[in-house]
This record gives C-alpha cells, structure tokens and sequence, in this order.
C-alpha cells in the first residue's frame, strides 16, 4: 500500500491533482483510492488531499497519517503547514519551489525533490500570468520523482479528468518530470564528510 | 464527461460515491428526479442534473424548495406510475420524513440516497447513521453501502426490488468516506441493465381517463389490512434480495447478499459491521486472522427488512458478537446492538452468543483499525458483556475522581 498527501491551497486544485494521480495509477496497474480533506473547504487556505494504492484491492477507509509521499503545491506552505508530518522514512517529499533555497528545514530520511512548477505552468498558460496552476505540472514531477506511473499515464490521466486543454497541462506535466530536481539528502553528506574526514 | 453507447460494455472508470449514485439512477433510466441541495449530498444530484439533460429518454429535473417538497415531487411522479429518484442527507432526510411514510402507505417504489450525515445541533457535515435510522419505521427498505462500486449497484438493486415488492428502497453511504472518495468502478453495459431492469409496469396508476382515489380516508375496518400488507411485502422483498443479488451476480459477476460474513465458522468474537466501517473492518479482521486470532466480521448490508432468520444462521454457536454501532439510540443502545439482541433472544440459550454493543465514529470520527482492534480486545477480555454500551474513543469531561476504565475513554 502507498499512501500520498497533497498539500495546497483552496483553488490551487489539490483534489484535481489527487484525481489525476488516480487515474495515471489506475493506467500503470494500480487500485486506486482517492479523497478529499473531509470538510468544508474556503479558497486560499492551507488544505489536503490523499491517495492510496495498492496492487490488490483496498479496504481500509480511514484517514492517512502516515503517508509515504507527500506534494507541496504552494512554496509557502513548507513553512506555515506541517508538511512533513507522519511521514514514512523511505518515502519522498515533492516540492513546488522556485529554487532550493530554504528547503534545508524539510530534509530527513525521506527524499526531498523539486521543480519550479509556477514558472512552467505559468509559460504553458495554465491558470493565469499572476496565478498558474500548478497541480498538473505537479503531477509530473510526482510521477519522475517516485516512478509510481510513466508520462504516458499522466498524459491518458489528464484527458479524462480535464475537460480542456490536456495538451497543455500534458507538455507542462512533462517539462516537470524532466526537471525534478533532488535534493542531496543529508544523511548521505554526513556520511560523506565522515568518509573524507577519516581519509584525511 | 463520457457519454453512454448503449449496447456497449463500458470501460471501468474512476467515481466518487456521489458520482456512482448518480449513474446508477442514470442506468436505471431514471424519468422523474426531484432533489434539493444539501452538503454531502449535492454531487449526486449535480451529476445526475448533467447525466438526464443528455439522456434520450422523457425525464424530468424538478428543481424544488425543500426536501419535503422533493419527497412530494417524488410521490406524485411514482403515482404516475414513472420511476423516480432522489437524494438528501441528515436534516432533508429528517424534513421529508412525514412523506417518507406517504411513500411507504402509497406503496409507491420512490429510491432515495441518503448519505449518511450526522443530525445538528452540533452542526456538522460528517458521517454517522443517526439520520437513516431515525426513518427505521416509515416502512422504507434501508441497505448500507461499504464500497463505490456497492452504491452503483444498489442503486439499481434497489429499484428492482421497489418494484417488485411496491415499496420504497432506501440506499445508504456514509459522508465523505464514501461520497466524495474516488475508486475505480465497472460501469455495467446499458443494455445489461435494461435486461435486468425493465421498464416500470405499475399495477396502479394515476390515469385521467380511469380516474381513481389515492391516499383516501381508510377507517378501522381496513386500516389495520392495509399496514399488515405493508409489512409482508417488506419481508417478502427480504426473501427476494438473496434470488435477485444472484440475478445481479450472473450480470456482472459481483455478488452480494442481505448479510456477508468473512471467518465466523471458527471465530470466538465476530465483529457486526453496517456501512464503509465494514470494509476497514475487513482488512482489521484478515490482519488479526493472519496472526492467528480467531476473529470474524458479520456486514449487516439490508437493515430493512431485518434480516433476523439469516443472522441466527450465520451467529449460530459463535461466543461472542461485538456489534458496532455509528449511531445510538440516545437512553438505550446502539441501534444495529438493539436489533440483533430482539433478532437472537428466540435462540436456545446454549447457541446464543454474548452480545457486546460498542458506539463509534460519530460525527465522523474516524473509525481505523486502532478502534477496531480495541473493540475486539475489550470483548475478548470482558467474560460477560457490561450492562450499558461501551463508548469507544469517546473523551467525556468527567471529574478526576472517576476512574476511567482502561483503553475506554
């Protein structure tokens, strides 16, 4: 079973997003569950959205506290939501984030990616100049930064959830995935700077 | 959107439980809606505002002010010898409820979605059974979903049983953890679903040129025949669930039935299950086998008709029964709790089991495996059951002197 939070904003499409991850895991082999942050929901607040998949059926339904992958949507939100909370160790946290600057307080066992989605959802025209959106793009980076699913199932994904313009969101999805960035995990500097001190 | 090719097996697509309620009103060539909004509900009929406008047969979306106008909408159409179809939650449902018994006298085979909600004040949008339950004696047939596939299916379960028994059918799902959560589902063929529904043949009906009286001054000479009449077409339906579930399952190949039961044979306690808790129940109960307790689970999906001769079957022998209730009926017991203790008293003593109520989850809070585990723990360890129902997970504001019993606050 892998579990997924998403992280954004009311309007930023956290649902979508969480939508579109079901799909292109439904196109690579998986079950597929999906759900929203049970509630009332008001634009521009922090919210959540989550998946679960799994190779046989899933019958839990229960919140999940203990995701295996979370995605930031909003770059604000590392600092004022708990976005590492529960996290499982192995697992990856997939940043929107115009550089990695600032994303030192996010590190732990866990992998730690990210991309720039607002500047290329903004090139590619999705959502507005002043505010993309970012969740589709998003998506891509998810699937290059976990390998749950291949572009092909984002691309088949985003057909049937969107009602227009999948192709733009698609080439968006796929400039993502080939611009993950990861992030040097620090357990592997420290052991790094051991190796080189004793070799001194 | 997709559209419907009939004739044409659909592709397994992803919905919510709202989505699938809707499409299963859709397959069911549905021909008088009539609804109101009310949050968690409003999907079902959103989506089934935008599935009918395109669906190319006569219907009707009447748009109306209240839920008890709805039911009245709903009433009046079915008289008319059409299928109808609506939705509501907590206090709709609780608005409708005179005409819920209209529905029921008039025999009228109206299905309604009820997504379960808890009942205000405190106000609250999530889930529990307080308000399916309060309608327990209209004369409405009630089945509780666990999976969106299972709403789908119901749905037109649900109108085939309405009609052939001429009563009305509620189908339940829980709030949020079946309505807005998205799961693959096979979409059966329309031309599947005509075969297994046919269109409505109605042995009465409003007609201009044969004008009759419906609903009309019944005195103490017949009153008491007609409600008898009621009641044994409920329990005639209840018959019938098991042969027609069998008719669904050569359709689609997905088998249900009145009551589901997962390793009682040898278990010493069996958790009794209604609604999405079930299914988290499943998982609780293969894990804790997997570790060689001898746990069971019993789904009560048909809560009306009750489907007693079946649970003393299915309980026959097992030690213990941990019912779990995500409603109460507020000075007594939990509601499923007090049911089945009435379904097994005519049991010999010595097959009966010890019946342990627990309520849970109320106002949707969570129910997971940690409160599932827990309540099989406290039945395991209690050797008779406490007189009043435990309260799982429930953090009463009660002063430092009292104990708390371990692990049941």
């Amino acid at each position: 079973m892998i579990e997924i939070r998403i992280h954004g904003r009311g309007g930023q499409g956290a649902v979508i997003a969480s939508t579109v991850i079901a799909h292109a895991s439904h196109h690579a082999g998986y079950r597929v569950q999906v759900f929203p942050e049970f509630g009332v929901e008001r634009r521009g607040v922090p919210v959540t959205a989550f998946a679960r998949l799994d190779r046989s059926p899933i019958l839990l339904r229960t919140k999940i506290t203990n995701p295996d992958h979370v995605v930031v949507l909003d770059p604000a939100l590392a600092r004022h939501s708990p976005v590492t909370d529960g996290m499982r160790e192995d697992g990856c946290i997939v940043m929107n984030s115009p550089s990695d600057e600032g994303l030192e307080s996010l590190q732990g066992p866990w992998r730690l990616a990210w991309v720039d989605a607002t500047e290329i959802a903004a090139r590619h025209g999705i959502g507005t100049a002043s505010a993309p959106i970012v969740n589709t793009t998003m998506v891509g980076a998810f699937a290059a930064a976990t390998g749950l699913f291949r572009m092909e199932h984002v691309e088949a994904a985003l057909r049937e959830v969107l009602p227009a313009g999948a192709e733009a969101n698609a080439a968006a999805a796929l400039e993502a995935f080939e611009a993950l960035r990861v992030m040097p995990s620090p357990v592997t500097g420290a052991l790094q700077a051991l190796f080189e001190g004793g070799a001194r | 959107m997709k559209t419907i090719e009939p004739g044409t097996e659909a592709p397994p697509t992803i919905l919510t439980g709202n989505q699938a309620a809707a499409w299963g009103a859709f397959l069911s060539r549905v021909q008088v809606v009539s609804a109101y909004p009310i949050t968690p509900q409003t999907t079902v009929i959103e989506t089934l505002a935008d599935l009918t406008a395109r669906a190319d047969w006569p219907n009707r979306f009447v748009n109306v002010e209240s839920e008890h106008s709805a039911m009245a909408v709903c009433i009046g159409a079915s008289y008319g010898g059409v299928r109808t179809f609506t939705a509501t939650s907590s206090q709709g449902l609780a608005l409708m409820h005179e005409l819920l018994h209209w529905a029921a006298g008039g025999r009228l085979p109206v299905v309604l979605v009820d997504v379960n909600r808890a009942m205000a004040p405190g106000w609250s949008i999530w889930t529990d059974q307080q308000d399916s339950l309060s309608q327990r004696d209209t004369g409405w047939a009630q089945f509780y979903c666990s999976s969106v596939q299972d709403i789908l299916d119901h749905v037109i379960l649900a109108f085939r049983m309405a009609e052939e028994a001429s009563v009305p059918v509620m189908v339940v799902e829980d709030a949020f953890v079946l309505s807005h959560t998205a799961e693959a589902v096979s979409l059966p063929a329309p031309a599947e679903v005509d075969r297994f529904l046919p269109p409505r043949r109605p042995a009465f009906s409003l007609d201009v040129e044969k004008p009759r009286a419906f609903g009309g001054l019944l005195g103490p000479d017949w009153y008491q025949e007609v409600r008898k009449d009621l009641h044994e077409s409920l329990l005639r339906l209840g018959d019938a669930a098991p042969r027609i579930y069998g008719e669904w399952e050569r359709l689609t190949g997905r088998s249900y039935a009145p009551v589901e039961a997962w390793g009682v044979e040898d278990a010493d306690v069996v958790l009794l299950t209604s609604g999405a808790v079930s299914s988290t129940a499943r998982e609780v109960v293969a894990t804790l086998r997997a570790r060689r307790k001898r746990v069971g689970l019993v789904q009560v999906r048909m809560f009306r008709p009750f489907p007693g001769e079946r649970l003393r079957e299915v309980l026959r022998g097992v030690p213990k029964v941990a019912v779990l209730d995500r409603n109460c009926s507020f000075g007594h017991h939990g509601i499923f709790h007090q049911e089945l203790k009435s379904a097994l008293y005519s049991m010999e003593a010595a097959e009966r089991p010890r019946i342990y109520g627990y309520v849970l989850g109320l106002g949707g809070r969570d129910v997971g495996p940690r409160a599932l585990q827990e309540v099989v723990r406290l039945t395991e360890v209690r050797e008779a059951p406490e007189p009043e129902t435990t309260w799982i997970g429930a953090v009463l504001p009660e002063g430092p002197e009292q104990e708390h019993e371990e692990g049941v606050r």
